[in-house]
């Protein structure tokens, strides 16, 4: 389409008869009539996020850079200064990031395992899927009663401790706590995980792992040569995926704890819900920023990694 | 050799199965917990939600999988005699379902739109709303607060209801589905002189129905179990759906609570159940942000 147009440009303008002329300016219309389609369709999702998204977000970062939501008094970084010496605000953060460190890994690398475990030529396969995705329907509310029961100072897993010759240890008012919770977090998503990465698996070519069978490559050659490659951009999606969910694993907590838990645990939503009750705009407003560039870069670093250790592998 | 192979393959199955039970349990002892009466459930797990934690009593915990006599005794309480539980039940559906309804419709459209047409404004659209999907609670409720302020909709339902509507997720997985439908199909309608929303209703949505339906699971279960909207925007503890209520349980009421956590559990269990395949499909198509 752009080569025909541009072919017909170097020709001399008189060659043009009306006919063509009446065709372009059609073309042109048509363009812009689907771009105003487009728009129709697109308008209410735009709206909605421009509403409700967009703007007030922009409203936000003016509120991070003023003194006080009536003034226009700017401050610039004071707001973000007094953040980052804000102790509940540091305790949040480095426990929200102390948590995601440890539990994004295991949630790939297990999920992976699980993925591959399945693989293998296992009676039950399908059942075995159903019931390790099984917990991503169950509502936290609604299990959190069983996980009271097993991890209560008097509950069930401290009677099999005991049993074992151990000591009651509590584990939710305990530094154990950000252990528990990342077992909640496993169990809750290493479902949805697993699929994911049995689909990755699914799209590698069947006729290389052939190849590489007749040549006689190990199992483990093949998986870290191979499959590992054509596994980095799920493991890329999985990695974003489990990098938000783990910032939803405020859920278990406050069911479990409520809004003051054990300090291990208090989260940034915590730090959150505690700072919108004082509604204290330029706190909130300060934190949500810095999140939302932290996301980012996290994100775009994800990216790069990626590009770079899945270049060589096309699709 | 294949000696070897057979050990290999049954030390999978056995550990796979390990793992099944452990994902399992939780959600299976909720269940048969719930139709204990409450005699039975006070003798084996009062001790724990009567003290509050550190404290030590010498009764022990006894967790079972089977109820000595089976009742629906909580049931009848929670669902015929004290109205409270329902009406958070109630609560619930008032917020998932419009949102649900809203998000998919909306999404369908727009997805549609950024099927159809490609350039270079609409595909810096398309990243800014996968930006947006990436964007924790933590990011988006105050902008939310923000506007449900502005609007005077605060401790309303509409204040998580709109918001949840044009949440860009079922955007950009629709997107992604419908990217796949051939183009001819839609050129071809063209051809024969069918205008863009018949072209959309008549062709694009009946071609996209299991991506339509394992949408609709993945969204109702992930505001089904919605804790941090209500909890910031809901102030009132009359209006709070039952995944944020269920927590507030009274020591006294514990059989309660594990027959209305079931109760909780059966729409997204019915619907993961009737499902399943569409669900998976739908997952494994999630799976690249790229592209």
């Amino acid at each position: 389409m752009k080569r025909f147009s541009l072919k017909k440009k170097k020709e001399p303008a008189r060659e043009l008869n009306e006919e063509e002329a009446l065709r372009r300016r059609e073309a042109v219309r048509e363009k812009r009539r689907d771009f105003g389609r487009s728009l129709c369709f697109l308008s209410p999702s735009l709206l909605g996020v421009g509403m409700f998204f967009i703007v007030p977000f922009g409203v936000v970062v003016y509120y991070s850079l003023i003194d006080g939501v009536g003034s226009r008094n700017f401050v610039f970084l004071d707001n973000f200064l007094a953040l980052f010496k804000n102790s509940a605000f540091l305790m949040a953060a480095g426990n929200t990031l102390s948590f995601s460190a440890l539990a994004v890994p295991l949630a790939v690398v297990l999920a992976m395992v699980l993925a591959l475990m399945l693989e293998c030529r296992i009676p039950l396969k399908s059942q075995f899927r159903t019931f390790f995705l099984s917990p991503m329907m169950v509502p936290v509310a609604s299990v959190v009663l069983i996980w009271q029961v097993l991890f209560n100072y008097n509950g069930t897993i401290n009677e099999l401790v005991l049993a074992l010759g151990g000591g009651r240890i509590d584990w939710l008012q305990s530094d154990y706590c950000q252990w528990v919770v990342i077992l909640l977090f496993l169990w809750k998503n290493l479902g949805y995980n697993m699929i994911l990465f049995m689909a990755g698996l699914a799209n590698i070519p069947r006729e290389l792992l052939e190849v590489a069978d007749v040549e006689g490559a190990s199992e483990t050659y093949k998986f870290f040569a191979i499959k590992l490659r054509y596994l980095s951009p799920t493991v890329l999606f999985v990695t974003i995926l489990s990098l938000i969910n783990s910032f939803k694993v405020f859920r278990e907590v406050y069911l479990l704890t409520g809004d003051y838990p054990f300090e291990k645990l208090y989260m940034l939503q915590h730090f959150m819900n505690n700072t919108f009750k004082s509604l204290d705009y330029q706190k909130l407003s300060a934190a949500a920023v810095v999140m939302a560039i932290v996301m980012v870069v996290l994100i775009a670093l994800l990216f790069k990694a990626e590009d770079w250790f899945g270049k060589d592998v096309e699709g | 050799m294949k000696k070897k192979h057979y050990f290999g393959r049954g030390a999978m199955f056995l550990l796979c199965a390990f793992f099944a039970v452990a994902f399992l349990l939780p959600t299976v002892l909720t269940i048969t917990n719930s139709f204990m009466s409450e005699a039975e459930i006070n003798s084996n797990y009062g001790m724990i939600f009567s003290t509050t934690s550190g404290g030590y009593v010498s009764e022990t915990v006894n967790l079972k999988l089977i109820p000595d006599k089976v009742t629906f005794s909580q049931y009848v309480t929670g669902l015929i005699k004290s109205p409270e539980y329902l009406l958070k039940f109630w609560n619930s559906i008032l917020l998932v379902l419009p949102i649900v309804i809203g998000q998919v419709a909306i999404a369908s459209v727009a997805a549609y739109s950024f099927t159809r047409w490609r350039g270079k404004l609409r595909s810096g659209i398309f990243f800014f709303y996968v930006i947006l999907m990436l964007m924790p609670y933590q990011v988006t409720l105050v902008p939310n607060y923000l506007v449900s302020d502005w609007l005077g909709i605060l401790n309303t339902r509409w204040s998580i209801i709109l918001p949840g509507m044009f949440a860009p997720f079922s955007v950009f997985l629709l997107t992604k589905f419908m990217r796949r439908i051939p183009y001819s199909l839609i050129e071809a309608a063209k051809v024969d002189g069918a205008g863009e929303w018949d072209i959309f209703t008549k062709i694009c949505l009946p071609q996209c129905r299991s991506a339509l339906y394992s949408i609709t699971i993945l969204v109702f279960i992930d505001y089904w179990n919605m804790v941090e909207q209500p909890l910031i925007l809901l102030q009132d503890a009359e209006s709070q759906p039952l995944s944020v209520f269920l927590s507030s349980i009274n020591s006294g009421e514990i059989g309660l609570a594990f027959a209305m956590a079931t109760v909780y559990m059966i729409p997204p269990l019915l619907l993961f159940l009737h499902g399943e395949e569409y669900l998976v499909e739908g997952i494994a198509n999630s799976g690249s942000v790229k592209g």
